[in-house]
């Protein structure tokens, strides 16, 4: 039902980003989707990887500040509107969303978002009751 | 511009005279020291100085050094030399780290630190013609007080408004006919600045006597400068003098109208330079640590005092026509002690407040920059903890945290900075925490 995300402390230099994804591709990790926000100083870089447990521990062992944690992924109509109705159902539960960011998939016709909300549980079941499907890991790497 | 030199002799002595004297006030003054002073009557019974032993000027290296711990585990009057019915003056240090340096002065010594002040005045282009309003805050503090007496000499008009009170200082300033101030290089382009601000009902051209600035207390760069110059218009020409309280005050050097050094009045105090790590003296002209014997004091002498500033010396005569050797204006502090917009801070103070932070690391290294004219002091802190990412707020939570702790600790603004671990350098020896941009 939840999805494991990477966390990443990075500065606001140039080439760090490039440094850190290179370094993961370099181990052999595929990246499923990433977003970086940020101030004028540093950002989160947060991924969605193939091998998040080995992942993280590589990105440890480089010193790196890293975080694992549960987000909620779906699968949202490549439509005008798709993605909209699925924020309706969040609102409507009374759920904040902290952040969310969206991928393509690799089938024609949707979409992906990574959610992080302020409750897992009721945003999963709100989602449910709407009829949007949560995904698991095997549905996106 | 004028050139008019206050003290002829002194200041356009030639070297090989410049030096005889200082060779003979040096070898009177370790004899002075030696005979009236416990602590360097120690100190130079243990080096094995005598004055006999001084034959030449390069022998001072045999002296040990006095450092302002020195002065701080005397106080209040270890280091004096004079009965107390002798002194008539006291001025102190601010004290931020523990006990403030006092400083004693027998009558002889304010006659020769007006002197001093005198020629640095004059240098710079005042003369008795000169009305003069001193900014500086009147008290402890020695640069009021010394640069009052040394206009005084020279037949300026001193108009003592201490500090503050910006409405009142541009009201003299046009009624009064200022023609030169003497303030903080701040200051000074804060009152320009107060002054443009007010200029519908006063316009600029009432400020057109004022040409002088004889600005010390703190350094400017030559982009500051300019700019003070450029808010006061009508030619105002700002100059650099300085001082310490430990040796008088005002009245070490200063500069003259080119501009080029800060020229010394060498005939009272005795400059080397020297290497801030190994104490050794450093060939004439290299850069490092500034050491000054003060020749002619009475009241509290001071024997080879190790002044942290870093600066070098040019002995050559400067076109102006005085001799004097010219110091460079200071380029840094050998310590770590850094001036952020004129309050004291201590990286000791900053490693108190991050203390029990435990999101981040042990290792932190303050930036200090001049931006538009100000100083702005960096704290650049490794964030350890990754559970703070799940939330930027929380990230900024801590970032506000600490930047609260430290402000409340010294006092002035800062800017707090997460970076990623292992980010800042590591030193197996002293730490080098500081990374001033202020003069690059």
């Amino acid at each position: 039902m939840y999805i494991k995300q990477i966390s990443v402390f990075v500065e606001n230099k140039a080439g760090r980003l490039a440094e850190i994804t290179a370094f993961i591709a370099d181990k052999g990790i595929n990246v499923r989707a990433l977003s970086v926000s940020d101030t004028t100083d540093f950002g989160i870089l947060r991924l969605v990887v193939d091998k998040p447990d080995e992942a993280i521990a590589l990105l440890k062992e480089a010193g790196l500040t890293v975080s694992l944690n549960n987000v909620i992924a779906i699968a949202v109509q490549d439509i005008p509107g798709g993605f909209a109705s699925v924020v309706k159902v969040l609102a409507d539960a009374e759920i904040t969303v902290e952040y969310i960011y969206a991928f393509i998939a690799r089938t024609q016709g949707s979409g992906y978002a990574i959610l992080k909300v302020n409750n897992d549980e009721a945003a999963a079941a709100a989602l449910r009751e709407a009829g949007i499907q949560t995904l698991s890991e095997a549905d996106i790497v | 511009m004028d050139n008019k030199i206050w003290n002829k002799e002194m200041e356009c002595a030639k070297r090989s005279d410049i030096e005889a004297l200082q060779l003979e006030r040096l070898k009177a003054l370790v004899d002075y020291c030696d005979k009236n002073v416990e602590f360097y009557h120690k100190r130079l019974e243990k080096a094995g100085v005598t004055a006999d032993k001084i034959k030449s000027l390069s022998d001072i290296q045999y002296i040990p050094y006095t450092t302002k711990d020195d002065l701080r585990d005397n106080y209040p009057f270890g280091l004096f030399a004079v009965p107390k019915k002798d002194l008539v003056r006291l001025h102190a240090s601010s004290g931020t780290t523990g006990n403030p340096t006092v400083v004693g002065y027998t009558r002889e010594d304010l006659d020769n630190w007006s002197e001093q002040v005198a020629r640095l005045a004059m240098a710079a282009g005042a003369d008795d013609e000169t009305i003069v309003q001193i900014c500086f805050g009147y008290g402890m503090f020695t640069g009021a007080l010394g640069l009052h007496y040394g206009l005084e000499k020279i037949g300026a008009t001193v108009v003592p408004t201490s500090a503050g009170n910006t409405e009142k200082q541009l009201k003299f300033m046009r009624d009064f006919g200022t023609t030169a101030i003497v303030a903080t290089p701040s200051y000074c382009l804060y009152l320009a600045e107060a002054a443009r601000e007010r200029a519908d009902e006063f316009p600029m051209t009432m400020y057109s006597a004022l040409k002088l600035g004889i600005l010390g207390s703190e350094g400017s760069t030559p982009e500051m400068r300019e700019q003070i110059s450029q808010s006061w218009g009508n030619g105002f020409f700002p100059t650099d003098n300085y001082g310490l309280s430990e040796l008088n005050g005002p009245g070490m050097s200063g500069e003259c109208y080119l501009r080029d050094g800060l020229h010394i009045n060498e005939d009272h105090f005795l400059c080397e330079i020297i290497s801030s790590e190994t104490g050794e003296v450093l060939p004439k002209g290299e850069t490092g640590e500034l050491v000054i014997t003060n020749l002619t004091k009475r009241g509290m002498p001071m024997l080879r005092y190790r002044t942290k500033d870093i600066t070098n010396i040019n002995y050559e005569p400067c076109e102006c026509g005085r001799t004097t050797a010219r110091m460079h204006k200071i380029i840094g502090r050998s310590d770590d002690m850094l001036k952020i917009r004129g309050v004291n801070v201590f990286p000791t103070q900053i490693e108190s407040a991050l203390i029990g932070v435990s999101e981040i690391g042990p290792h932190y290294q303050l930036v200090v920059r001049r931006e538009g004219f100000a100083d702005t002091l960096e704290v650049r802190v490794e964030l350890i903890d990754g559970s703070l990412l799940e939330k930027f707020g929380e990230l900024e939570a801590l970032q506000k945290r600490i930047h609260y702790r430290i402000k409340s600790i010294l006092g002035i603004e800062i800017k707090v900075t997460l970076v990623e671990p292992k980010t800042i350098e590591r030193f197996t020896g002293k730490a080098q925490r500081i990374v001033d941009l202020r003069n690059k």
